[in-house]
């Protein structure tokens, strides 16, 4: 519970913290809520010789309505989500989502932009938004970018952001009619899911799933079975295929496949048509 | 005031963070410890290298055990239970070989915490590694041995059997039998309090005060003092508010004789304070037996033997009671039960793990899960329903006091009464109606409803049957209790709370015998120098020992005080009536005088009886005469998922009956708490060790700690059948729930799974656990061994 040395620098700007990152080299890592970096850094999982801390930029905290999207600020906090209009209106499958995350305590200090750059296969957001087509807004020395939710999650805990870059908005299509689930199968309220999946079904269909392999994903297979007219229980039977599911003490892969197939199917049941 | 539900007066201060315990407490100018832990669950120690940490700013030393084996003696253990047991030197720091993932081998002394954690990661240990013992049963077979001197695995075997041709008999007899294996998985404590010892010495007077989160302050003084070879008059240990302990705090650690010596050696205070993986690696854990459980009974279902075999986890060294442990279980195997014949054998062995040792309940949880899990195989067995095959094997009430085969008398008891209040709180018939229409039409949720009608032996202890068991302490509560001169009432109490609100209960006696406000009654424990005898607080001892020292106390002080109210009064004692705080005479009731006036005359013995001594002050050392026998039925009811194989505890029903209540609030507190860490242990909580002895759980993400979020509101009730054994007629809440509520879970999933053909699910009940039994059941195969 007692992490390594590091050095700490506040940014007060997005353009301070570009610039901190910049001078910090590699060895710079942001700190925003706080609550996927610091566990690890208490147990000595990660020991960053600097953190740049831009959990004060209010600039970053905001939801908008931008013709047929909707803008979240990376700093937004887990629990602004949840409570937020226009999210809960057009969105209403992030708002759920974001108030199953942790406990009270890491609603009120964790972000979705701080779960989305950390890139854990188990965290609850990158699965919802891979299911809703998310566009990711991003900025660094070399300027802003867009980088889509299917192109960001790259490897374990490693994602399309270069060295120096700050994830800044998060932007999902409206989508107030669509029908959607999240199954999350865990053994404590507070914990990451042992297998998760968020469903979307508005024209198409866009699943995520939680905890199914190294990095977030989307039931490709499933998406496709769908598309090529299967039901929902015959597309479900594919809820695993082609993946490698992780083994914890929680649930083996065999485990987690099962899990899967039964929670791509409840959560295409209780989605409705497409 | 006894049985009203006083809010307790220990929660302002904890509430709002007034309360300090070891942690918050800060010494100027004092050293901070980090040890350095195995790695290794067993191997030799060729070379432990100190450079790199010593040569870190702000380190002032570093040692191995090497260097400190004269500071110190090994760690004790008071409970060698038979003559023979084997037991190995447990040294605060290792020597020249590592037998535990924790066992610690060195110590970094630092002038922050944080320094002395960077320097603790410096420590350069080799390790030479062995091959570990981890299965317990393999450890029986002696294929490995984790210490090569004793040249065994087998710390003792003991055994439990009045009369072995009657248990023969009877099974050689029986119409039916059952005969099942159960494991108790360990399970790691988790106080939400870590440990923590600070030690102030005084260079130059030569004392020492430990302040050390532990709940025996009294035993832990007179071991520091053998182990570490301190004069015991050197010594003050205080417990200061310490949250929570279930048993893991009922130990003498290495760490606080470390701190300890250190003080010594560098005559600086020094402070430690426990990380949570530590914790779950150093801490002792609890349960850990592999149990083999064999019922006898006629045709009609009445149990006519119990023979019970134990395989029993030391871990890696014997702290202070572990075996002890096993055997406080070891005569309660026939549970609430008339059975004639009773066999209990016990083998307890070393592994390479964290040593095992008391954790709510301490055997008596083990116990009270093989015979209700086996009293559920049974009523299968013969084709009744689980509540009539209890119904018919109560020992009923007029049989107590109730002298059991195993050698127990029980005092009081009302079994069937607290069945009957359960199975009416619950709704049993219409939730055996919903359960066999979801059985019916297949429903994807199966419903189950598990029983548990447990008892305990607890009230620990009479000092004569702990000599029988080579206990090497007594089973007494002392307490002092004075009447100050402006009328407050001092207790001075033996016990040590961390968490069981003894200020509140203690008062509410007093009060209520001398007829005062509680609050004119302060409570006075934990710490050695004001009050100097106990025997602290484990095994819902401190009501039904501490308490009613207290309230003997009390009652010398009125006595007293009667004495001295008729020499004022000039009238015979018997002519006094006491009410309401004063001494009144019978018939003329304006003629009075009240105690807190007796109590300053007393003070300033200007007028006192010839031969009185000064001041309104009483001590005692209570002995119990027996054990009290709290029980009571705990029915679970579970919903199971039949295709994800998640297991949810739908309602959860207890009636308990520990006597008589002084604080109903407080008895409902340890109610909920406990039944949360028997829940728990169906459901969630295991310290899982890897094939290779690495424990896999050791922190609080991968140690399942239920919270409020996983269980319902519980539905609680109380029968009152008071105990004989004490005058306040109480036996003791702190561990029932516990013990209660494993075996009502599990047979609740049992009970779900049945028509698969399920009989057994080992603990914690996890989803892929039961995923795989349903498939087994189903003919299925499934690839690879469940892990969870």
């Amino acid at each position: 519970m007692i992490p390594a040395p590091f050095d700490y620098h506040r940014a007060g700007s997005v353009d301070e913290a570009l610039r901190l990152l910049q001078d910090g080299g590699e060895d710079a890592k942001l700190l925003a809520g706080g609550h996927s970096l610091l566990p690890l850094m208490k147990l000595r999982l990660a020991a960053p010789p600097l953190l740049v801390d831009i959990g004060r930029l209010r600039e970053l905290s905001f939801v908008r309505e931008d013709g047929d999207t909707v803008v979240i600020g990376a700093l937004t906090r887990h629990r602004d989500v949840e409570t937020n209009a226009i999210v809960r209106e057009h969105a209403p499958i992030l708002a759920h989502i974001a108030g199953q995350v942790g406990d009270p305590q890491v609603r009120h200090r964790g972000t979705i932009g701080g779960s989305i750059a950390h890139g854990d296969p188990a965290s609850d957001l990158p699965a919802a938004a891979l299911a809703l087509g998310a566009t990711f807004r991003v900025v660094g020395p070399g300027g802003e970018r867009s980088v889509p939710a299917d192109e960001f999650f790259r490897g374990f805990l490693e994602t399309a952001l270069r060295p120096g870059e700050i994830l800044t908005e998060i932007a999902v299509p409206k989508g107030s009619g669509a029908g959607w689930s999240f199954q999350k199968f865990n053994r404590r309220a507070q914990d990451w899911a042992i297998v998760g999946v968020a469903a979307v079904r508005n024209g198409h269909t866009g699943i995520g799933l939680v905890n199914m392999g190294s990095v977030p994903l989307r039931a490709a297979a499933v998406e496709e079975a769908l598309a090529g007219g299967a039901s929902a229980s015959e597309a479900a039977s594919h809820a695993a295929d082609g993946l490698e599911p992780p083994a914890d003490l929680n649930a083996s892969a065999e485990y987690r496949a099962h899990l899967a197939r039964v929670l791509v199917r409840r959560a295409l049941e209780e989605a409705g048509a497409p | 005031m006894i049985g009203s539900r006083l809010r307790r007066r220990e929660d302002p201060a904890l509430l709002t963070g007034e309360a300090r315990f070891v942690a918050d407490l800060n010494v100027p100018g004092a050293l901070h410890l980090a040890f350095v832990r195995s790695t290794a669950p067993h191997a030799r120690i060729t070379n432990i290298d100190l450079s790199a940490a010593t040569a870190m700013p702000g380190v002032v030393a570093a040692y191995t055990g090497a260097e400190l084996k004269d500071d110190w003696a090994p760690l004790p253990c008071a409970w060698p239970v038979t003559a023979d047991m084997k037991s190995p030197p447990h040294l605060p720091l290792a020597v020249g070989k590592a037998n535990h993932v924790g066992d610690a081998l060195a110590v970094v002394v630092a002038t922050s915490e944080y320094l002395a954690r960077d320097a603790a990661d410096a420590v350069v240990v080799d390790y030479e590694p062995l091959p570990a013992v981890v299965d317990i049963e393999d450890a029986v077979t002696d294929r490995v041995v984790v210490h090569e001197d004793l040249g065994t695995n087998v710390s003792y075997v003991w055994e439990l059997t009045p009369d072995k041709d009657a248990v023969d008999t009877a099974f050689a007899g029986a119409a039916h039998t059952v005969s099942e294996r159960y494991v108790q998985q360990r399970l790691i404590p988790a106080a939400m309090e870590p440990r923590g010892v600070v030690v102030v010495p005084q260079p130059f007077g030569g004392d020492y005060t430990v302040y050390s989160a532990t709940q025996i302050p009294h035993i832990l003084k007179v071991m520091l003092a053998l182990t570490a070879g301190i004069d015991e008059t050197r010594l003050r240990v205080i417990a200061p508010s310490v949250g929570g302990g279930f048993g893991s705090k009922l130990n003498v650690y290495a760490e606080e004789v470390v701190a300890l010596a250190l003080a010594r050696k560098l005559r600086q205070p020094v402070r430690w304070v426990e990380e949570r993986t530590e914790a779950a690696q150093a801490t002792i854990q609890g349960r850990g037996q592999v149990q083999y459980i064999e019922l006898a009974a006629d045709a009609g279902g009445r149990v006519t033997a119990v023979r019970v075999r134990l395989v029993a986890d030391m871990g890696a060294y014997l702290q202070l009671v572990t075996p002890g442990v096993p055997l406080l279980g070891g005569f309660l195997y026939s549970g609430v039960y008339d059975v004639p014949a009773y066999s209990f054998t016990c083998t307890s062995v070393f592994t390479n793990k964290t040593p095992t040792d008391a954790y709510r309940g301490a055997g008596r949880p083990e116990a009270t899960y093989a015979i209700e899990r086996a009293m559920d195989a049974l009523a299968a067995e013969v084709g009744v329903d689980p509540a009539e095959i209890r119904r018919r094997n109560f020992i009923t009430p007029d049989r107590f006091p109730y002298s059991s085969a195993a050698g127990l008398v029980y005092d009081s008891g009302n079994f069937g009464g607290a069945l009957d209040s359960s199975l009416s709180l619950v709704g049993y018939e219409e939730l055996r109606a919903e359960q066999a229409a979801r059985r019916e039409r297949g429903d994807r949720v199966q419903l189950g409803i598990g029983l548990s009608s447990y008892f305990e032996m607890c009230g620990l202890a009479p000092s004569r049957v702990l000599a029988s068991l080579n206990y090497s302490a007594g089973g007494w509560e002392a307490a002092t209790v004075r009447v100050l001169p402006t009328g407050k009432v001092q207790v001075v109490t033996g016990t040590s709370p961390h968490g069981q609100g003894h200020e509140t209960s203690w008062s509410m006696i007093v009060a209520d015998r001398l007829g005062i406000s509680p609050d004119d009654v302060d409570v006075l424990h934990s710490d050695t120098a004001m009050a100097p005898y106990g025997m602290d607080t484990y095994g819902s001892r401190s009501l039904s020992v501490g308490g009613t020292a207290v309230y003997l106390a009390t009652e010398r002080v009125l006595d007293k005080a009667r004495k001295l109210a008729a020499h004022q009064l000039e009238v015979a004692e018997e002519d006094l009536e006491y009410a309401s705080g004063s001494f009144s005479v019978r018939g003329t009731p304006e003629k009075g005088v009240p105690l807190a006036g007796l109590a300053f005359e007393a003070f300033t013995a200007h007028n006192l009886p010839e031969g009185m001594e000064p001041n309104l002050e009483a001590s005692t050392h209570w002995d119990p005469p027996n054990f009290t026998f709290p029980f009571g039925t705990h029915i679970a009811v579970v919903l199971v998922d039949t295709e994800t194989g998640g297991v949810r505890l739908a309602r959860y029903v207890a009636t308990d009956d520990c006597g008589n209540q002084i604080n109903p609030l407080i008895v409902e507190g340890q109610v909920h708490g406990g039944i949360v860490q028997g829940v728990a242990q169906a459901l969630w909580e295991e310290a899982v060790y890897d094939e290779d002895g690495n424990l896999q759980s050791a922190s609080l993400l991968d140690y399942l700690v239920p919270s409020a979020a996983e269980v319902p509101s519980f539905e609680t009730a109380c029968t009152v059948t008071p105990s004989p054994t004490n005058p306040l007629g109480v036996k003791g809440v702190g561990e029932a729930g516990t013990i209660g509520a494993a075996p009502a879970v599990m047979n609740a999933v049992v009970d779900a799974l049945s028509p698969y053909g399920i009989r057994d699910i080992t603990m914690p009940a996890s989803p892929e656990r039961v995923w795989r039994a349903l498939t087994a059941a189903a003919g299925g195969s499934t690839s690879t061994e469940a892990r969870p």
